[in-house]
């Protein structure tokens, strides 16, 4: 194929605005649906289902979140204890609370227990947790369509 | 103001750089895509575990007792029978109906906020009846759609051996 020589053929410029719109939108909904609030969630923790589960209107003033998996072990933000070696744990926390200004007594201990844990040990863990001096505890669920 | 013109100047398009954008677009959007996770929402029950040595005192005349909800385990943490105060149960859902019946609606006259609940469960019960235990005594979804709560105060009985 032959071309004329000294024929100039515009450049092709593809319209970016369509694609910018997208992208900015793809970024918007990521951003709003984006969850800080996972830190505390381990996947290995299957929750039992509850219509009555609502996500608190506020969140508690010094939440300690323990999960306890199916086999009876408790999660403490990534590291895993059995119920006898986590008794230290609490005691540097309930002394964490006091010296940051707070009350322990006011700690709400959040337990996310696996659905097919025995409820045995989760008594197990409460008792562990008021031996040590805390009082509130919740029993955390999620949320299931009536 | 007037400019002189020199006549080199015939006001070109100005072109703005659309690629470093783009990229730091790409970058952000994909940092999004890849921390994005589906979590179902979650709630809380509050559950009234006082002190393991209670406070002496006298008991006061108002305080009502429990209502005890009994459950057994079967194979494998199977609910292997649900009890209300001795007298079996089939399902959660005649567990919600008695507790209705015997204490209301917190809302209405006589309000359930007052009545409290004792789970008495076997060591080796799956936790996942617990839940639907305290589900059934705490409240029911109204015909509007809206959470009608009975009983707030839950606690549990002391705990049973291994093995139960």
């Amino acid at each position: 194929m032959r071309y004329k020589r000294g024929r100039q053929i515009p450049d092709a410029e593809g319209d970016m605005t369509p694609m910018i719109d997208m992208t900015f939108q793809l970024i918007a909904f990521f951003m709003i649906l984006i969850n800080f609030s996972e830190g505390d969630q381990n996947q290995l923790i299957r929750l039992p289902a509850s219509e009555l589960a609502k996500p608190p209107d506020t969140a508690p003033a010094w939440p300690i979140t323990l999960q306890m998996t199916a086999r009876g072990t408790v999660f403490y933000g990534v590291d895993e204890f059995t119920l006898d070696n986590l008794r230290p744990v609490l005691d540097v926390e309930k002394e964490l609370i006091s010296r940051r200004g707070g009350d322990f007594r006011n700690t709400t201990i959040i337990i996310r227990a696996d659905r097919y844990a025995k409820t045995g040990r989760v008594q197990e863990l409460i008792r562990l947790c008021q031996s040590v001096g805390f009082e509130k505890f919740t029993l955390r669920a999620k949320q299931e369509s009536p | 103001m007037k400019f002189r013109g020199s006549g080199k100047h015939t006001g070109g398009k100005v072109e703005l750089m659309m690629t470093p954008m783009i990229d730091v677009v790409f970058q952000l959007l994909t940092f999004f895509i890849m921390t994005f996770k589906i979590t179902a929402p979650e709630g809380d029950f509050f559950i009234k575990m006082p002190q393991a040595a209670p406070s002496a005192g006298v008991p006061s005349d108002v305080q009502l007792p429990p209502i005890k909800v009994r459950m057994t385990a079967g194979a494998g943490g199977e609910l292997a029978g649900l009890f209300l105060a001795e007298r079996r149960l089939s399902s959660f859902a005649e567990l919600r109906d008695q507790v209705r019946a015997l204490v209301g609606d917190a809302s209405g006259p006589g309000g359930a906020s007052d009545a409290e609940v004792e789970l008495d469960c076997d060591y080796d019960l799956r936790y996942e009846y617990v839940i639907r235990a305290i589900t059934a005594v705490s409240g029911y979804i109204g015909p509007d759609g809206q959470i009608v709560r009975m009983v707030e105060k839950i606690k549990f009985a002391p705990p049973h051996k291994e093995g139960s």
